[in-house]
This record gives structure tokens, C-alpha cells and sequence, in this order.
């Protein structure tokens, strides 16, 4: 709604003294001028939310001075008429690397890591380089601001846009013709934060994104301690970051999982980021609205694939389908869901797809007030400059635009971009329109000449005596000149015409230039201008709407659920009922579930209310629990380091992995995700349920127990991959590793104890100190007997204990010493051969184990294996002859036990919580099924419901692949097909998992 | 209890094992009569209560055990509650070509180069591969040893796993060329930085072309004077004339029609394609074009995010069930020691549809006359070699594939491997720690 100003008769000057300019000038005589623009008759958009028809505006020195309906003009003052146009603010883009030199990648030295920090007198890690400043590299890019300056934008906040932690942003006015001294208007702006390591720094640390996460704690915990006065060296990067503190802090993510990750990390330091998003926060936006952010959104939409191979078409998935039609209504979503949010030029030409992409947003729902206030006000409160830039309003800086309209239309454009007072020319403003129909007289002949086309872009028709004549016009500068065929066609000749058409004029005169060289003069009286012209009418039919917006689901990809699925009461009558209990096998039995837990189980049970579901022939089961997998991970290693117990696989979950939906097809309820065997001492684990659609803070198995993955053997003595130069390489050096790490932590427990208030809090010294508080729980990745038989020594040594042995494929050359000291052991079922170290790995392992009495499971390490750890676990029937129902304890009730988690799961018992699967067979036999698969309570897997979402992802596919094929005929860009593949992902997977 | 079970298996085993060292098993010299077990004959029959008797390695008679009780000859097996099964055929499979993954020089699985029909498996076959014999205790008693890599990656042999030597192992020579079918997608080499995903890839044709005019100047060459040697070329002949099948390893959807499409074109009487991911899409071409399928591994995940979790877990039975000739082959990651589990990949084809006697065929009948040796292999029939199992019970399902004797050639073999001896071996461990107690 438009708000009439009532306003305001302002006395100009009268506040407005003029800086006193202190610069020589050997140029020439110094000249200062404090004249007045006053700009008037236009729509003035002074904020998003108000408009003055008709109004004033005047401004000196850069700034505004007054705006009103109506103001009064000073003597000084040039006046410009703005009769019809528009006024909005100019736009502020707060990610932007303008005027800064790209950072140069530093050759790596040939193929070795590299480990230690390449500079002095910063901090321990390269990529931590809160003391950039962007200012100090910052030169003004005239070809660049001249991109923004046509999208609208006035003000960038530019950065250095390399490291995690970035340092300093400045705040530049693109002002066409100041010098930087005007052009900053903030040094120091804001604080950027990313993902990404530096690429002036090869330094290896860190390689993952908990490891990205865990170095920006140690980083804050470092500068606090460092501001306290306890660091005795000097440390420039602390110093900065400190300094750094009360800044805006813009933290850049590329994707949806990263950006709530980083806000918890803000949370823990109390601090709130501003994010930038990937442009799909539609997805999670429950969770994006409780992070209390406010986002940068880029305006990077997906473009149709190209879907018209139609075997090319099978690799697009459902997912990265509905991203294409769901993205462009974004924001739509955020502004509906009240999450604050700018919007950024990140990922395009400000110029070029900037404003297509804007109005394409605007199609889809997003209010114009909402687009403006994201493009002004709201980027000026995030950079804490609210009333000196993104308004008009007296005392902001003359940043504005002047458009032919309503900018959030089509066809509206631009004529000029105002930073500081001072203009750039986007297209010229006050272009005489010649269009209209008009009588030509020309060297005695009469032509009809019909222009038609927009003002800035006129075209032209000649008729002779109803007989098309060639012609060719342009019109520049109010220079008219037009070319004409020779009437005689029988030659290729050209009449030229020439006339300054100052003003809109029914007459147009000039000077001809005939084919002999003969001047003459021409005149053309305008017939009627009344006539629009057609080919704009022709393309307006042409736009049909966008596509319908398909429903976003849990999650948002093939198999995800319409709604978040809630408990069910079920009553399963007639199972065979497994236990785990000293009940055994129960036939014919049936087991009641009520919210969530399991109620009752016996024979006969009433349901009360509940579903009944058949199970006769069929089996009941607890949930497979799976000690060992790295599914639904973004993340597995951090090898930067050879130990990194600093970092938590809890930050890593990605909920949207399919593996989970697939595991829990395969009655997996509950795993162990654990980090990678790169290293001797791994990462925290994240014990997780698959609650398949939900989020990865609901899928953490509650109150989890602690664990940590420690590892031994190849993998991190790095023998069959990286460059030999990271200690340890050798099974003696693993042991040292251990030695050297827990000696650390109980110097750093009794300097904790003795000085609570200056000594520097370490994560990775705090996560070992709870092994050695008993307060976690270690599971070491192993293989052969001489390293498990030395950590064992090693932890009877250090005074710790370790709770599980996982791999453990000697376990069975060592199951008495296992048993004496209580470890576990979650070993494969008959995997072997695939490096020397498994050599004397046999699948009699888990039942010589289990013989001796120690605590077995069957782990997987694999999304595919993990999906038949039942079969898995009915190989120990074949090798080493186990009974089934030990056969079944080894992937339900022993790995809960393992993970400490056994009083609510792997077992059938009333009470504990509803984690079941309901197999169509035998669940030890390759014939076994999963039907239903539940977690407390809730079915998170049906195989009938998955018959019924085959066919529903087949038609939503072929829905939006019509829809691509229709974009593509309307003359939509549209990009090759791309399957995006996530990397399986085992023990020894490196890097960022996408 | 459980101390009760593994004893008691132990004994078992120990009895029949004894310390042979794997030596490979003496020829057979007199009759064997197994009687009373259940035949699964293979091609789809079963006979309850059987009688099978086999003799100079070959198998001489297999009827009912009741009808025919006085006809037992020879060395008798009571297996009576048990379970025979032609021993199961592992097409396309590298054992004996690599002994650990891991380690480089145990790896000979992929020459360099791109066309290389001329490079032979047979003489790189470790007949004493200690993954090899854990095949055997599972009933997987042949296989089709296949090199990798490359465009044309050479020719396989097919071998039996109780032998000395190469030579003695292979029961068919050089008995077909493998392919890998290019293709029309290209994997982002993500540890060069690119994007992991699939995309098109812009070489398809061209390697097609590649390919096709590799087979042209091949026949142009066999059909000249042939006066400068030329390996590869030469390598082709038997291919050109029909004895060397053509395995042409594909599993996209459109790459299938291709090689259909290619076996036209090139004339190629046996085709045999590998993998098949997408053929379901492609029954009906299938079909028509009567062209056999080793389908890959069903223990192994979708390839695309959208696919039924169970496709490749029914592939091989559904078109199976449509009528095409389906083997199972089990190529992919650890495929060497996953080899093991090729019983287990029939049992998943039984729990995706099809009755288990059919599924049975895909690891034996089915694969015998796919590879060109169902005259001899792949059945318990009159006049083929005795290379056949016992089982507790169902050797498709992992809790009941329990062998206790297995034969090759009508040679009995040992069951035992080096792992069953490192279970024996720390089982005595703590049973003399138990004792000493």
C-alpha cells in the first residue's frame, strides 16, 4: 500500500554544514561545490513500505537533504524533473568479493601433506585468518561496479573470500566518481566466516567439515584465553579475531545441512551468525526459522535439465527435479515463515540474470515490499548502517535509482544509478519516444514511415505506394539517422537521412543525403503516436504461469514422507515373537505397542484402540543395531591431524542420505556413525536412530552414551594411500601416538585442576580426559592381533578402558584377553583379502569370540552390507555353528549392549522402546523380508507403503518432466542431465562427502 | 552349549579335513554312491530320497534311492536328510588373478592398453589362491576367470578350484572375449575436484566407433595375407568364427540397445551381456534378440537415488521370470573373496520371486549353458562331470549351507582353508587354556 507523505516543508541548509575538505590542490584553483540537486515529479520508494507520489527530493554533497510531497529548492539548486518516473533506494549486496583480487592458490609442494602452519605470529592453523582485511586489497573495479550499477546496486560489502575464518569485509559505496577515501564508508564491516580452507595454504588440517567446525571453537576458546593474558607469544590471528568479536558475523555455507550446522556452533560461543544459504531453505524451514538467523540468499536458481533424452533424463533425481521447481518460491516461503533475509548477487551477473531471477521470485509469490526491503533496509540493519543507506530519507547517502516504473515489472528499466550523488547512466533518461506513424517527404516522393519499437530502441518501416522499402534506424543521442533503399530496386543504393530530434515533435526535419551525393531535405509529419506497438502485445501471450509448485516432503527427495510420520498403537497378533529375552523364541505371540513403547507381550492381548496387524508366518524382531556404519555422514575423516578428538560425527549427520531409508528397508533402526579410521585417535561418534524425514539433532539417540573411534593398522599409518610424511607409518609409531596423546591429557587435567582460571581450554584434551574419567567410550577400529594386544597394554597402562574393538578381524587370536579386561568385538561376518592386514581375518571370528565370552556383534562399515546384516548375521549359524538366537543377539541385542544403549533397544521387552521389524520370513535367512520397520513407535519403513511411493515418484517425475520440457520449449535455459552422487563412504573415505 | 555346537563341529570337520594342506584331490578311482540325499538336480527337478552314483569322474546314474537302493556301488555317503547340488559356477570372476586387493604386486587382473583380446587370465591363474579354496566350502566349485580393464580387457578361461597348476585347472580354454561396453555417462573424478556426479558423456559414440572399427580392421586383417604379426587381431579369429563367446560387460538402459543393436551389426552368434543394471527397461529387446544375461551382483546398492531399494536384489529374477537365460555373476568391490557368497546371491533371487529350484539354475545350469560347458557342468545328469556337494541343508541360505563333502571331477576335495585351520588352530588354543585351568 502506497502511504501518502503529508509532508514537509524543510529548510534546506540550515543542518547541513559542509565537511571541511583539508586535501591541496595543485591541479588548478580549488573548486567546492555545495549546490542542491532537487529531483521532483517522481514516485519516491523512500523504504519498502511507503511511497511518495509526486514528491521531492534534494540532495548535496552526496547526501540527502530533504524529501517531501513537497520541499522547497534552494537558489543553488539544479532541479531535474522525474514527471512519470520511479525513485527507489540503490540496492546493498552484502557477499560480494568486489575490488578484490582473487586469492591465488599456493602451489602445493608435490604430492606430500602438509601438516604444520605455513606463517609466524599467527595462529596454529593457515586457514584461521581473522586479521585479513579486505580495505587493505581493495581497489575500485570500475567494469565491475558498472555490473552492479545496472542491477541497482549502491553499496556492496566486500571480502576476502578465502580461509574458514576470513577476516574483515569493507563497506563500499560503488560511487562512479569519488575516490576510495568517499567510497568506504565502513572498514572493517563485518567478520566473514566459511567452510572453505585458504587456498594460500596447503596445510592439511582441516580436511572435513566437523573438522572445519571443532577448529572454529578451538579458535574462539583460543582467543578468549589469548584475551585474558595467558598466551605468552604474540598471536596476530587472535589478536584480529578478539578485535573482530562485535562485528557482523557473516558466515558462508553453499548448503542447507552446513547452514544449520553453523548456527549451532554460533549458538555455543553466543554467537548469531548471518548466513549465507544455498537458496533451498524452503526445505527445513521449521529449523531455518528457530536458528533466529538472518540469511543472504542468493538468487541461483537450478535451471531446467535437459530432459528430452529420454534415457539421459533416468539420471535426474526426483530430488534435484523438485529443486528446479520448488527454489524459485524460496522466498516466497521465508518472508511467508517471517525468517529475515537479504538477498545477494552471489552466483550471477548483477546486470544479466539478477533482475530475471528477482522477478521470477516475485512470480512465485514473493510480495515486492518483501524483495525491496531485502535488497535496502534489511542489508542496512545487518551491517548496522539502518538510515544512512537502503532509504531516502534526510541525512542517508544519495544512493538511489531512477526507473521508467515500477521496478519489480518487467518492463521496467533503469535510467540512472545515483551513489553519493553521483550518477552512472544506465540508459539514457529522457530519450524523445519518435515511435508513431509518419508521412515521409522525401526528394518529391511520398513514404509512409512507421516507427514502432520502444523509445530507447525504435525500429522502422517504409512504405512506398503501399510497396515495402528496406530501411535501417538508429537513434542515439537525439540523432535520428535512418537508411532507405534506393526506390529504383533494380540498383543497391541508399538514401541517407539525418535530423536532430530534440524533443518529442509531431514534425521531424533534416537533411537527406541522396545516392548521387545530392543534399535535400525531408520532413515527416507524424499521423497519430497513438498506435502501441504490437511485437511487446505478441510476447506477453506467449508468457503462460510457472509451473505449479510441487509439495516439499521429509525429506525432500524420492521416499521421503508428506507429513513427519507420528507413533502408532499397533497390536502385532500371532508373530513368532524373538525376544532376545529369557522368553526366547516365542510362538504365536503377540506384542502390543503403545506411545511408542512396547506395552505388553504375551498371547491373546486385547488392542485397545490399537492397529491390528496380522503377523501370522511372519516374525517380530527388535531393530537391527548397527555398531559401525558411516552412512548419512557429510563427512567421515578429519586426517589433517593425527588425532582429532575434537571433532564430532553429531555435526556431520546429513538426514537426507537414502541409505537410511534403504537400512531401515533392511530393519536397521539404530547406528553407530562413526568417523574414519584416518588417524589413531578419530572423532566423537553420533549414535543415531533412522528417523528416516527427520531432523539430524531428532535422529541423536537420546541421552547417547559417549564414543569416540580410535584406529589402528594401515589406514592410519596411511600405507596404502598419502604421502608417507605424517607420523605415525608404523605400528610402533600407533603406539607412541596413544602414549604421547594421554600423557598430554593428564598433564592437562592436573594444569586444568590447578589453574581453573587461566588454562587454555582444549577440545581435544577435554574429549580424551573423559576417556580417562571413564565418561567415554572408545571403539578402535583393528585388525591384527599385535596392535590390539598393544593397546590393550596402552590403556592398562594409562588407566582407561576400552569398550569395544571394532573390525577386530584377529579378535579371535586374542578373545581370552579381551574378555578378561571386558572389551566387545563387532567384527564383519566374511570379509577379508582386501588389504595385507586381513590376511588372517576368517568368519569364524565372531563365534570364536562369542565362545569365549566376549560381547560379539556383526558390523557393517557399508551402506550396502548394512541393509542384510541379518543374512550377515545368519553366516555365523554356517561358520562356527551358532545358534540362531545367538546368531540374532550379534546385530540387535550385542551391539545395544556395545553401545550401552540396551536398556531401551535390542530386545523385545516390555517397556523398552518400540524399535521393531516385522520380517516376512525366517530373519536370519537370505529369504527374510523387513515389512515394517519401526522406531518407537513410528513405521518408518512399509513395504507396501514403498509399492505405493514407487508409482507416486514415477508420476511426480514424469509431472516435472513435462514441466521441464515445457520450460525448455518457451525458450528456458537449460543445463545437461547430472546424476549427483554422493561417495559411498567406508573407514578410509577422505574429504567432504557431497 | 554353544562351547557343545563348535566342538562338536570341529570334530566333524577335523575327521574330514584332516592336515591335508588343500593338496589338490587324487583321481577318482572308484565308484561313489551318495544315497538318500535331495537332489537338486539344477535344470529345475528335484528327487527326494536320490541315488547318485558317479564314476571315473563322471557322473553315471541319478535316480530314486528307494527304487534303486541295491544299485549303490563303490564308497557309500549315508547323506540321508541332506542336500546335493551340482557344484555353483561363479561366471566373471578374477580369482586367482589378484590375492589382495590391496597390495599392488599381487595384482593381475588389468593389463594397460585398450584392445586387448589377446591377453589370456588362464596363465596368470594362481591355481593355489588362498581365496580360491574358501570357495569351495561353499559350494562354488567353478568359475569363469575374466580379465579387467580397458576397452576390449582379453580372454577368459573357465577352471575348477581343486588343481595344481593352471593348465590341469581349466576345463575350457580361451573361452571368451570380454567387453567393457562404453559409456554414455561420465563419473566427475571427485578426487581431482570435479563434480561427483553423472553426467553425459560427449566420447560415447566416438568410443563406439572405437570399437566397431577395431572389429572391421580385425577381419580385414584376418581375411589379408596376414604378413606382419598382429597379437590383437589374431586374438579375434576365434570370435569371428563362433568358438569365443563375446561378454560384453553393460548396464545402462541405452548402452543395452547399443550392444543389441552391435551384435547385429557384427554378427556375433553368442553374445553374452554383463551386468544388465537397466534390464528391466529392456525385456522385450531382450527377448527378441535371444541374447543371455550374467546379471551383477544383487548384494549391492541402487544405482540411483529413486530406484527400488530392492532392484538389483530382484534383477536377475525378474528377467529370469520373462523368460530370458539369466546367470548371476558377482564382479564389484572385494569381488574376489565376495565370490563365497554366490549361493547366497541365488537365495536372494528366491526371496525376489523365483521358486528355488529356478534359482538354483542361475548358479548352475543356467550359467553352464551361458558360458558353453552345460555339457559337462552345470546339472546332476547321466554323463556329465562329477563336480557336485553335499549340504546340511539349503546351500542358497546362509544358516544351512553347511557342506560336508564336495567333489570335483568325481575327485573329493578337501573342505578345508586356510581359515578353517586358523579356527581350529585358536579353538585348541583356549581349549588347552580351558584344560590347563
Amino acid at each position: 500500500m502506497k502511504f501518502k507523505f503529508l509532508l514537509c516543508f524543510l529548510f534546506l541548509g540550515v543542518t547541513n554544514l559542509s565537511a571541511q575538505d583539508y586535501f591541496p590542490t595543485n591541479s588548478g584553483v580549488k573548486t567546492t561545490n555545495t549546490n542542491y540537486t532537487v529531483f521532483k515529479n517522481a514516485n519516491i520508494h523512500v523504504d519498502p513500505t511507503s511511497t511518495i507520489e509526486n514528491g521531492m527530493f534534494a540532495i548535496q554533497n552526496g547526501k540527502i537533504t530533504a524529501v517531501g510531497k513537497s520541499i522547497s529548492t534552494p537558489k543553488n539548486s539544479v532541479v531535474i524533473d522525474l514527471e512519470g518516473k520511479d525513485v527507489y533506494p540503490s540496492f546493498i549486496d552484502l557477499y560480494s568479493e568486489f575490488g578484490i583480487k582473487k586469492p591465488e592458490r599456493q602451489s602445493s609442494f608435490g604430492r606430500s601433506g602438509q601438516y604444520e602452519a605455513t606463517r609466524e605470529g599467527f595462529y596454529w592453523n593457515d586457514h584461521v585468518r581473522p586479521e585479513q582485511n579486505a580495505v587493505e586489497s581493495f581497489s575500485y573495479d570500475a567494469r565491475e561496479a558498472g555490473k552492479y550499477h545496472n542491477g541497482g546496486f549502491g553499496v556492496v560489502n566486500t571480502h576476502i573470500a578465502d580461509g574458514i575464518i576470513r577476516g574483515t569485509g569493507a563497506l563500499i559505496a560503488l560511487n562512479p566518481n569519488g575516490t576510495e577515501g568517499d567510497r568506504i564508508l565502513k572498514d572493517r564491516s563485518a567478520q566473514y566466516l566459511s567452510f572453505d580452507k585458504s587456498v594460500k595454504s596447503p596445510q592439511s588440517y582441516p580436511s572435513s567439515t566437523m573438522g572445519v567446525m571443532a577448529l572454529i571453537r578451538q579458535a574462539y576458546l583460543d582467543a578468549k584465553w589469548y584475551a585474558d593474558g595467558h598466551a605468552d607469544n604474540k598471536d596476530l590471528a587472535l589478536e584480529a579475531l578478539n578485535r573482530n568479536k562485535n562485528l557482523t558475523q557473516i558466515f558462508a555455507t553453499d548448503n542447507l545441512l552446513n547452514e544449520l550446522r553453523v548456527d549451532k556452533v554460533g549458538d555455543e560461543f553466543g554467537v548469531q551468525y548471518v548466513i549465507l544459504g544455498s537458496g533451498f531453505e524452503y526445505e527445513k524451514l521449521d529449523q531455518i526459522k528457530e536458528t533466529g538467523a538472518t540469511y543472504l540468499i542468493p538468487l541461483t536458481f537450478p535451471a531446467a535439465y535437459d530432459v528430452e533424452d529420454g534415457f539421459m533424463a533416468e539420471y535426474v533425481s526426483l530430488a534435484d527435479m523438485k529443486r528446479w521447481n520448488q527454489a524459485p518460491a524460496n522466498l516466497k516461503m521465508l518472508a511467508d515463515a517471517d525468517v529475515p533475509f537479504t538477498i545477494t548477487t552471489k552466483g550471477l551477473d548483477p546486470a544479466k540474470e539478477f533482475k530475471e531471477n528477482l522477478l521470477k521470485a516475485i512470480e512465485y509469490g514473493l510480495s515486492k515490499e518483501d524483495a525491496l526491503a531485502a535488497l535496502t533496509t534489511t542489508p542496512a540493519k545487518v551491517i548496522g548502517q539502518a538510515g544512512k543507506i537502503g532509504e531516502i530519507k534526510e541525512g542517508a547517502w544519495a544512493n538511489f535509482i531512477i526507473t521508467s516504473g515500477d521496478f519489480f515489472e518487467k518492463d521496467s528499466k533503469i535510467f540512472e544509478n545515483w551513489v553519493q550523488g553521483e550518477k552512472a547512466v544506465i540508459n539514457t533518461m529522457n530519450t524523445t519516444d519518435i515511435t508513431g506513424k509518419y508521412d515521409l517527404e522525401l526528394d518529391g516522393k511520398e513514404y509512409t514511415l512507421n516507427i514502432t519499437g520502444s523509445a530507447e530502441k525504435p525500429k522502422a518501416k517504409i512504405e512506398a505506394e503501399d510497396v515495402k522499402v528496406g530501411s535501417k534506424l538508429s537513434f542515439e543521442d537525439s540523432w535520428m539517422n535512418l537508411l532507405i533503399s534506393s526506390p529504383d530496386t533494380t540498383k543497391t543504393e541508399f538514401i541517407r537521412l539525418t535530423a536532430k530530434v530534440a524533443s518529442a515533435s509531431d514534425k521531424i526535419s533534416g537533411k537527406a543525403i541522396l545516392p548521387n551525393g545530392d543534399t535535400t531535405s525531408f520532413t515527416a509529419t507524424k499521423q497519430s503516436s497513438n498506435e502501441k506497438s504490437e511485437d511487446s502485445e505478441d510476447k506477453k501471450e506467449d508468457e503462460t504461469s510457472n509451473p505449479e509448485v510441487v509439495p516439499v516432503t521429509f525429506p525432500n527427495a524420492a521416499y521421503g514422507f508428506e507429513e513427519i510420520p507420528e507413533a502408532e498403537n499397533i497390536l502385532f497378533k500371532n508373530a513368532t515373537v524373538w525376544t532376545n529375552e529369557e522368553q526366547g523364541i516365542m510362538e504365536n505371540a503377540d506384542v502390543l505397542v503403545k506411545k511408542g513403547k512396547i506395552a505388553k507381550i504375551g498371547k491373546d492381548l486385547k488392542a485397545g484402540g490399537a492397529t491390528v496387524i496380522d503377523a501370522t508366518g511372519k516374525h517380530l524382531t527388535s531393530g537391527i543395531v548397527d555398531e559401525h556404519s558411516h552412512i548419512a555422514l557429510s563427512s567421515v575423516n578429519e586426517g589433517g591431524h593425527n588425532s582429532s578428538a575434537e571433532v564430532t560425527m553429531e555435526d556431520v549427520i546429513d538426514p537426507t542420505d537414502v541409505a537410511l531409508y534403504r537400512d531401515l528397508a533392511g530393519g536397521v533402526t539404530t547406528a553407530q556413525l562413526l568417523h574414519g579410521s584416518a588417524n589413531p585417535i578419530g572423532g566423537r561418534s553420533a549414535i543415531v536412530r533412522l528417523k528416516w524425514g527427520s531432523s539430524a539433532e531428532d535422529m541423536i539417540f537420546p541421552d547417547s552414551p559417549k564414543f569416540i573411534k580410535f584406529a589402528l593398522g594401515e589406514n592410519v599409518k596411511q600405507s596404502n594411500w598419502g604421502s608417507g610424511n605424517r607420523f605415525p607409518v608404523t605400528r610402533m609409531g600407533v603406539e607412541q601416538v596413544f602414549m604421547d596423546y594421554f600423557g598430554r591429557a593428564k598433564e592437562y587435567m592436573k594444569n586444568k585442576e590447578a589453574n581453573p582460571d587461566s588454562y587454555r581450554k582444549d577440545i581435544e584434551m577435554e574429549t580424551l580426559a573423559e576417556i580417562l574419567r571413564d565418561e567415554r567410550n572408545i571403539t578402535s577400529h583393528s585388525y591384527v592381533q599385535s596392535e590390539i594386544n598393544m593397546l590393550m597394554h596402552v590403556a592398562d597402562s594409562m588407566d582407561f578402558r576400552i569398550n569395544t574393538f571394532t573390525h577386530i578381524l584377529e579378535g579371535y587370536k586374542l578373545a581370552d584377553k579381551m574378555a578378561e579386561r571386558n572389551i566387545g568385538g563387532a567384527t564383519f561376518s566374511d570379509w577379508w583379502a582386501y588389504k595385507y592386514e586381513v590376511e588372517d581375518a576368517i568368519p569364524y571370528n565372531a563365534a570364536i569370540m562369542h565362545s569365549q565370552g566376549v560381547v560379539t556383534a556383526i558390523n557393517s562399515d557399508d551402506a550396502e552390507m548394512s541393509r542384510r546384516l541379518n543374512q550377515e548375521a545368519g553366516k555365523t549359524m554356517k561358520y562356527g555353528g551358532l545358534t540362531e538366537e545367538e546368531a540374532w543377539k550379534l546385530v540387535t541385542l550385542n551391539p545395544a549392549k556395545l553401545l550401552h544403549i540396551d536398556d531401551k533397544v535390542g530386545s523385545i521387552k516390555e517397556g523398552k522402546d518400540a524399535d521393531l521389524v516385522l520380517w516376512s520370513d525366517h530373519p536370519l535367512s537370505v529369504y527374510a523380508k523387513a515389512e515394517k520397520t519401526l522406531i518407537e513407535g513410528v513405521v518408518y519403513f512399509d513395504i507396501d507403503r514403498d509399492k505405493e511411493l514407487r508409482e507416486s515418484i514415477k508420476k511426480q517425475k514424469s509431472e516435472l518432466i513435462t514441466q521441464m520440457l515445457q520450460a525448455k520449449n518457451k525458450g528456458v535455459k537449460t543445463q545437461p542431465v547430472v546424476k549427483k552422487d554422493k561417495v559411498e563412504a567406508h573407514c578410509n573415505t577422505m574429504g567432504v562427502i557431497r | 552349549m554353544k562351547i557343545f555346537n563348535i566342538t562338536f563341529i570341529l570334530a566333524f570337520i577335523s575327521v574330514l579335513g584332516l592336515n591335508a594342506q588343500q593338496m589338490p584331490a587324487a583321481k577318482q578311482s572308484e565308484a561313489v554312491s551318495i544315497v538318500g540325499a535331495t537332489a537338486h538336480i539344477g535344470n529345475g527337478e528335484v528327487i527326494e530320497n536320490s541315488l547318485i552314483i558317479f564314476e571315473d569322474g563322471k557322473i553315471t546314474s541319478v535316480g530314486d534311492a528307494s527304487a534303486a537302493a541295491s544299485q549303490a556301488k563303490g564308497e557309500i555317503f549315508n547323506a540321508e536328510g541332506k542336500h546335493v547340488y551340482p557344484g555353483f559356477i561363479a561366471p566373471n570372476a578374477t580369482l586367482g588373478l589378484v590375492e589382495i586387493d590391496a597390495v599392488r604386486a599381487t595384482d593381475d587382473e588389468d593389463e594397460i592398453g585398450e584392445m586387448l583380446p589377446h591377453i589370456r587370465s588362464l596363465v596368470a591363474y594362481n591355481a593355489e589362491s588362498q581365496v580360491t579354496e574358501t570357495m569351495r566350502p561353499n559350494g562354488v566349485l567353478l568359475g569363469q576367470i575374466a580379465p579387467r580393464g580397458g576397452f576390449i580387457s582379453g580372454t577368459s578361461s573357465i577352471v575348477q578350484f581343486d588343481a595344481w597348476n593352471w593348465e590341469d585347472a581349466a576345463v575350457k580354454k580361451d573361452d571368451g572375449l570380454h567387453i567393457n561396453w562404453p559409456n554414455s555417462v561420465r563419473r566427475g573424478r571427485w578426487w581431482m575436484g570435479e563434480d561427483p556426479g553423472v553426467k553425459p558423456s560427449k566420447e560415447y559414440q566416438e568410443n563406439i566407433i572405437k570399437l566397431k572399427s577395431f572389429f572391421a580392421e580385425a577381419k580385414a586383417y584376418l581375411a589379408g595375407d596376414q604378413k606382419e604379426n598382429n597379437l590383437p587381431y589374431l586374438a579375434m579369429e576365434a570370435v569371428f568364427s563362433g568358438d569365443k563367446k563375446v561378454y560384453v560387460h553393460v548396464n545402462g538402459e541405452k548402452e543395452i540397445l547399443d550392444v543389441i543393436q552391435f551384435k547385429k551389426d557384427e554378427e556375433l552368434a553368442n553374445l553374452v551381456i554383463v551386468g544388465a543394471y537397466d534390464g528391466l527397461k529392456v525385456i522385450d529387446e531382450l527377448k527378441a534378440n535371444d541374447i543371455p544375461v550374467l546379471t551383477g551382483r544383487p548384494h549391492s546398492l541402487p544405482n540411483r537415488d529413486d530406484d527400488d531399494y530392492d532392484l538389483p536384489y530382484k534383477l536377475a529374477s525378474q528377467l529370469a521370470k520373462e523368460g530370458i537365460l539369466v546367470g548371476i555373476e558377482g564382479s564389484g568391490s572385494m569381488e574376489r573373496m565376495n565370490s563365497r557368497n554366490l549361493p547366497f546371491y541365488a537365495g536372494t533371487a528366491a526371496a525376489y520371486g523365483l521358486d528355488k529350484e529356478e534359482a538354483l539354475k542361475l548358479i548352475t545350469s543356467n550359467t553352464a549353458k551361458i558360458l558353453g560347458i552345460d555339457d559337462f557342468a552345470g546339472t546332476l545328469e547321466e554323463g556329465k562331470d562329477a563336480t557336485l556337494f553335499i549340504s546340511e541343508g539349503d546351500a542358497l541360505d546362509m544358516r544351512t549351507n553347511i557342506l560336508t563333502d564336495a567333489f570335483i571331477q568325481g575327485r573329493k576335495i578337501s573342505l578345508d582353508t586356510r581359515q578353517t585351520k586358523l579356527w581350529k588352530r585358536y579353538m585348541e588354543k583356549y581349549e588347552r587354556q580351558e584344560a590347563g585351568e
